[in-house]
């Protein structure tokens, strides 16, 4: 992976961590309901987890695709489904349902996974990915696929590493120092912008095909 | 409907919904009882600032006859930002009111302009029948995922049971029963919840013949109205634990759990004992992993002539203070107690909430007391205090005067009238004040009967917290 291709999902990983919808701030609410600073870090990882789980799929699929058939094919397909799920999201006004606060650790990384699944947060790292020179060199090669999975894979680790870095400084940030009153007047609507960015990437993605 | 910033009027924690602006504007359901008018949403300037304080400024007719308007909620609150199911760019913008006789639910659309809300629409009884299973719709609350909703009624008129049902907090469609299963409750009143705990809590009144033609004295002396209160799975869905009090103690009503999500109590009032017609106020808490209730407040009937009585009360030679709502400031510190028979407010202070305190009454109507309001010394006054609504800031109390048309046909047989009265609070040494220039009464609300009030931007019954 080149740098410009590490930096680009390490960026994505922020604005996903930024998300307070992707789980930091659930973390935050365990912490503060615990009164413990400990609560808060507990949740994370598993949060993260979840979100590395669906980056991953998405990702090892892709890369593992990329190696026996054409990039231009995947770009396009990738692509159009971007940017319509991206005005799906725009579009919809539905709530992801799940009522529960008192998760263990396993069903938090369970709700972070379908958080993270139903708003295409691995979508999102399409056009990064696609971009991607085809591993090994052997384009077409099937036995190039777990290559190409592995290297999807790391490009997942990547991305979550900077999503869980971003989201616990902003949890300590707003546990520590700045508290919940916070939330009503940083919280714009990151909703919009998230629908926008993937459509966005979409068209990326449909461009450079 | 959706913002760039959250609803302003949403606080993620009851500390911050403490520090919010004072109401313009309240909204009261007001209601028809030959049901040959339409019921109405009044609104009513609160503004101490405004020329037209104290006064009706803003009428909504209902489309239909014979609703009997009861309580009522706003589609979203605070609990929108709660982190399970975040999304605080929604709008505090719909009143979700339902008909508690039609069964039908009314959506008002208080934007753009707040004085004049729009009906947007109308859910009648057949849908949330086949939907859900229900009808006599009771009690709304905005939930992080949904608007829920509870009813006293089966559906097609069967007795029950009742329960809770599921609206679209964005197409306000009914979207089914609440409970996978409910265990042996069948009774249905109130609902609320302790959010960050999975918790939900609901209490008992009566089945539709059991209310809807005036409390039956058979039915209260064989202790056959509701007695217990439930707790649920918030998460699961499903019945945990029913807790008794007691069959004397009959019809547990309003449900009043504590605003600080850490916190795992909370308030039930209890209409009257058949013992000796006292009304009660118990706290729910937790008894290591299960629930109980303790007796906490214990307010005795007044003796009284029964010349000066009802028929139903003839016989017992005393007024029951008929507790039919409470209230709990959003800091947790002062609960609210509506005595609609002796016609009095009380304010205890709950800090300890196992030893309350009394710290403030007033005194307002009554079955046989009739006190006038100081703005109108010299009208004897029917009806008592009942609805009673508390500010976010906790300094104003408003109550409204009506419970529910058959019932006050029973106790005030001479009619109940109409009045609205804020009080100011005291919020350091306790104590409650009329104000003399908030009496919104008799003709103001066009021969209707007022009952439930709702705050603009939110009071201490619409929102939950999930942040501490």
């Amino acid at each position: 992976m080149t740098v410009t291709t590490l930096a680009t999902l390490a960026a994505l990983g922020a604005f996903h961590g930024l998300n307070p919808a992707m789980g930091w701030l659930f973390a935050v609410a365990r912490g503060l309901q615990e009164r413990s600073r400990r609560a808060l870090l507990r949740a994370l990882p598993p949060i993260a987890a979840g979100h590395l789980a669906s980056v991953a799929i998405v990702a090892a699929l892709v890369a593992a695709t990329r190696s026996v058939t054409t990039s231009t094919a995947l770009a396009v397909v990738g692509g159009v489904l971007l940017v319509a799920f991206g005005l799906w999201r725009l579009l919809s006004e539905r709530h992801f349902r799940w009522a529960g606060m008192r998760l263990s650790a396993a069903q938090l990384a369970g709700w972070s996974f379908l958080m993270s699944s139903a708003h295409g947060a691995g979508l999102m790292l399409l056009p990064v990915l696609v971009a991607e020179p085809v591993p090994g060199g052997h384009s077409g090669h099937l036995a190039a696929a777990p290559v190409g999975a592995l290297s999807g894979l790391a490009a997942a680790g990547v991305h979550t590493v900077a999503m869980l870095g971003v989201a616990l400084a902003v949890a300590m940030l707003v546990y520590q120092v700045l508290g919940v009153g916070v939330l009503r007047r940083a919280w714009f609507n990151v909703d919009r912008l998230w629908a926008g960015v993937l459509v966005a990437a979409g068209l990326v993605t449909l461009l450079r095909a | 409907m959706t913002r760039w910033t959250p609803d302003p009027t949403f606080y993620p924690s009851p500390r911050e919904a403490v520090t919010a602006p004072a109401e313009k504007l309240a909204y009261v359901a007001a209601f028809d009882r030959t049901a040959s008018r339409p019921d109405a949403i009044v609104v009513l300037d609160t503004d101490p600032d405004s020329p037209d304080y104290g006064r009706v400024v803003g009428w909504t007719d209902l489309p239909y006859v014979g609703d009997e308007l009861h309580h009522f909620g706003w589609n979203a609150c605070s609990s929108a930002l709660c982190p399970t199911a975040p999304h605080p760019h929604v709008e505090r913008r719909y009143l979700i009111v339902p008909g508690l006789r039609s069964s039908r639910i009314h959506v008002l659309d208080t934007q753009p302009d707040p004085r004049q809300p729009q009906v947007v629409k109308v859910i009648g009884a057949e849908e949330l029948a086949k939907r859900a299973g229900y009808s006599r719709p009771h009690t709304v609350h905005c939930g992080p995922d949904g608007i829920y909703l509870s009813a006293l009624g089966g559906a097609d008129g069967a007795d029950g049971p009742g329960g809770i049902a599921i609206l679209d907090h964005t197409t306000f469609e009914v979207r089914g029963a609440w409970e996978a299963d409910r265990g042996p409750q069948f009774l249905a009143y109130d609902m609320w919840w302790h959010l960050t705990q999975d918790v939900l809590v609901t209490s008992e009144w009566g089945t539709p013949p059991m209310i809807e033609d005036g409390i039956i004295g058979e039915l209260l002396l064989g202790r056959r109205y509701g007695h217990a209160i439930h707790f649920w799975d918030l998460a699961k869905r499903r019945h945990v634990q029913r807790v008794d009090l007691g069959d004397q103690y009959q019809m547990p009503l309003e449900l009043r759990p504590a605003h600080d999500p850490t916190k795992s109590y909370g308030f039930v009032g209890v209409v009257i004992s058949v013992e000796d017609l006292s009304a009660s106020i118990w706290l729910w808490h937790r008894d290591g992993d299960a629930w109980a209730v303790t007796k906490v407040i214990d307010i005795p009937a007044e003796p009284a002539d029964p010349a000066d009585l009802p028929d139903l009360l003839k016989p017992f030679g005393a007024v029951p203070p008929l507790v039919t709502d409470i209230d709990l400031s959003v800091d947790d510190r002062f609960l609210y107690v509506s005595c609609w028979g002796t016609g009095e407010l009380r304010q205890y202070d709950v800090s300890d909430p196992l030893h309350p305190v009394q710290t403030g009454s007033v005194h307002l109507g009554g079955i046989v007391r009739r006190t006038a309001h100081p703005a109108a010394p010299d009208e004897a006054l029917a009806g008592g205090p009942q609805m009673v609504e508390v500010s976010r800031d906790g300094r104003r109390v408003y109550v409204s005067n009506s419970l529910y048309g058959a019932w006050d046909d029973q106790f005030y047989p001479d009619g109940v009238g109409a009045w609205l009265a804020k009080l100011d609070v005291d919020v350091d040494a306790g104590g409650l004040t009329p104000d003399e220039r908030f009496f919104p009464h008799g003709d103001e609300f066009r021969g209707l009967r007022v009952h439930q009030t709702r705050l603009q931007g939110g009071d201490a019954s619409s929102d939950s917290y999930c942040f501490p």
